[in-house]
């Protein structure tokens, strides 16, 4: 008998009891549809996190002020700002660090803005005029702040897309006068919208000279202090060097002569990218185990309705034999039958995982996107589990002697 | 259909040896040359035993059965329930094998056969009949027929004309699409006879044919075995009704697993001579 002719028949088989062959192609189906789903969900969630850092900027590296030592008693991270402007003045030398393209220190604080009778509290980034492609971020309306406007201490500022939106409403507010904390200033642009990430909104804030935000809006002992210095490195390829000489520059510039004594910290992108993303992943991992052992469970259950099949077909199978089929050919039969019903409930489950990550994004807020890999695994394993739980049954058949099987009732 | 090409046929004369029941006509060991009044040995059965274990019990269900059946034979096998008439059917078909003993079924030694052999065999040599008819309910009266051609191979159109020439062979070509749910018992058992016909086998084995049928379907399956007699057919039927074994020609009396009694070949009649083999 030709496979042509096997797969025929175990086709037939398996549409002539379409009630017990769905029902037994329902647990690999719900286990295909469930992996699918997990992992494109973990690989949504990876892709939206690898998404907010690329965000951050490309090639960038974040110098953190770190602890300070106080009378032999070290401080936390960040419990003081040992960083200053001094040391972002240094790092824009292109004899000390010639690898790093742009240097943009930044302060930050949260002030009350008002313009006209409109008033709207916003973190007010003081910073030089690098933050704009170091953070990449792009100019909507006017211009972003100079290097004149540094050195000149200038009272202007740039409003990020929210904080235009919440002061002027729809009006153009390039040239308009705005208090920041009580300063007055002038509006001289507005920053393109960047969506928000996890932990800050990128689109409510208020640009200003670092210098300017020192003098006025800080003011006091660390007014020369600043939060972060973000550093762009000229390439991907030399982010490592940049780091290196960002790195030796600050050590030099503090005093510190053993670096685990470190007074702050550079991260790359990547090293957050990795961080956050691992999460994830092991999340992912974690949730398609628990649907492949759905899987395996639908394994089982094609195991067992074969096996049923088997009892129940013992006068066919009896019959078939005496009829000439050697039991190769039973077995074969058997084992098409429970491949058909792992390759169908796969087809099915992928459709149903692929329907349900059309739909889902819009019910959650999460996204899914799907992956290839998981989708043609599965369906393979779906198969292999057929044929794998469809051995035992297959084998059973193939060995009933054929009077045994006729004499049954 | 002509048997045989084994080698094994040509081997051993069957009249060289000693246990043979019957006298043999010369060239009875080449089943494949059927000339006219030249018959051949379709079944030899020589001092065949069968003993079935179950734990410590033995039981012999077949004590040394010795029988020979030629080509074109017409013959009923009877004896009460439990007189070994079963098991024996079951040696005749390649559906169990002798404990000891020799069976060549048209001409070819089955004893040391595997099972995958063993299922080659009965799918060209023998044609089956059951009690229960055992067609597969899902699928069409032509389908059932065609399923010992599916085992044997050969294009779906050259499978599906025999199927339909050997239903309409038993008078059912008005049949061919229906399923056995729309059938009579009679109609069942007649789509079950053309599934035996339809390899052209060497033997048509019908256990109990008429047990499930009433008594006009009786009469209308024992007439069309007549028939196929007729053209030449060689029919064993085992069965525990008198009057059914009476339509054979020639009737072996099985009883405590031997043959007590064989009304012998003589029987064969003018018109098991006029057969002409397809």
């Amino acid at each position: 008998m030709s496979w042509a002719e096997i797969i025929r028949t175990g086709l037939e088989a398996v549409r002539s009891h379409r009630l017990r062959s769905g029902l037994t192609m329902l647990g690999i189906l719900i286990g295909v549809a469930a992996v699918i789903l997990t992992v494109g969900l973990g690989e949504g969630a990876q892709d939206k996190v690898r998404g907010q850092i690329n965000a951050l900027g490309s090639n960038l590296l974040i110098v953190a002020p770190g602890s300070t030592t106080t009378n032999g008693v070290r401080g936390g991270f960040g419990s003081a700002s040992t960083l200053t402007r001094a040391d972002a003045d240094a790092l824009r030398s292109t004899i000390v660090a010639p690898d790093i393209r742009a240097v943009a220190p930044t302060t930050s604080r949260s002030a009350a803005l008002a313009a006209g009778s409109a008033s709207w509290t916003a973190s007010v980034v003081g910073t030089t005029p690098d933050w704009l492609s170091v953070r990449a971020r792009d100019i909507g309306t006017g211009r972003f702040i100079s290097g004149q406007d540094v050195a000149d201490h200038a009272a202007v500022t740039v409003l990020a897309a929210t904080t235009a939106e919440e002061l002027f409403g729809a009006r153009d507010p390039v040239g308009q006068p705005v208090t920041v904390s009580g300063v007055p200033m002038t509006v001289i642009g507005t920053l393109t919208a960047a969506g928000s990430s996890a932990n800050t909104n990128e689109d409510d804030q208020a640009i200003v000279p670092i210098t300017t935000a020192a003098d006025r809006i800080t003011g006091g002992v660390s007014r020369n202090s600043v939060q972060d210095i973000y550093l762009e490195a000229t390439s991907g390829h030399t982010l490592s060097a940049a780091y290196q000489e960002a790195d030796y520059e600050l050590l030099a510039r503090h005093r510190i002569t053993t670096p685990t004594a470190a007074d702050f910290s550079i991260t790359s992108q990547q090293s957050i990218l990795s961080t956050a993303t691992s999460v994830d992943r092991t999340l992912t991992v974690l949730l398609a185990g628990v649907a492949g052992i759905s899987l395996l469970v639908g394994g089982i259950g094609v195991m067992n309705i074969m096996l049923v099949s088997v009892t129940e077909r013992i006068r066919e199978i009896g019959l078939r034999k005496a009829l000439g089929a050697s039991p190769r050919v039973i077995r074969r039969q058997f084992l098409v039958e429970a491949s058909v019903l792992g390759l169908a409930g796969g087809l099915l489950g992928t459709a149903l995982g692929l329907a349900g990550a059309a739909i889902l994004p819009h019910l959650i807020s999460d996204p899914i996107s799907i992956s290839p890999t998981a989708t043609v695994g599965s369906i393979v394993i779906a198969v292999a589990i057929g044929v794998a739980f469809g051995v035992y049954p297959a084998t059973r058949a193939a060995r009933l002697a054929p009077i045994e099987a006729l004499r049954s009732e | 259909m002509t048997p045989t090409d084994s080698p094994s046929a040509e081997s051993t004369p069957v009249a060289s040896r000693p246990v043979a029941s019957e006298p043999v006509e010369p060239g009875a060991d080449r089943p494949g040359t059927s000339e006219p009044g030249a018959s051949a040995a379709v079944i030899e059965l020589t001092d065949v035993r069968k003993i079935y274990r179950s734990g410590l019990f033995e039981v012999a269900a077949l004590r040394g059965v010795s029988l020979s059946i030629q080509e074109g034979e017409y013959v009923a096998i009877t004896g009460p329930s439990g007189s070994g008439k079963s098991t024996l059917m079951h040696i005749l078909g390649c559906l169990d094998v002798p404990t000891s003993g020799l069976y060549r079924l048209a001409g070819e030694d089955v004893g040391g056969m595997s099972e995958d052999q063993l299922a080659e065999v009965r799918n060209r040599r023998i044609g089956f009949v059951f009690q229960q008819f055992n067609l597969l309910p899902s699928m069409t009266a032509w389908r059932n027929v065609e399923l010992p051609l599916c085992y044997a191979g050969g294009p779906r159109s050259e499978r599906r004309q025999r199927a339909v020439d050997a239903l309409a062979d038993v008078g059912l070509a008005d049949r061919v699409e229906h399923r056995p749910a729309e059938l009579s018992g009679g109609q069942q058992q007649r789509v079950a006879v053309a599934r035996a016909l339809v390899t052209n086998p060497s033997l048509i084995l019908a256990d109990e044919p008429t047990g499930n049928l009433d008594s006009a379907s009786t009469e209308d399956v024992l007439g069309l075995f007549r028939r196929l007699h007729d053209v030449g057919r060689t029919i064993v039927l085992i069965t525990h009704e008198a009057e059914v074994a009476a339509a054979a020609d020639r009737v072996l009396q099985v009883r405590d697993g031997v043959v007590t009694a064989d009304s012998g070949p003589a029987a064969r009649t003018a018109r098991s001579a006029r057969k002409v083999r397809a």
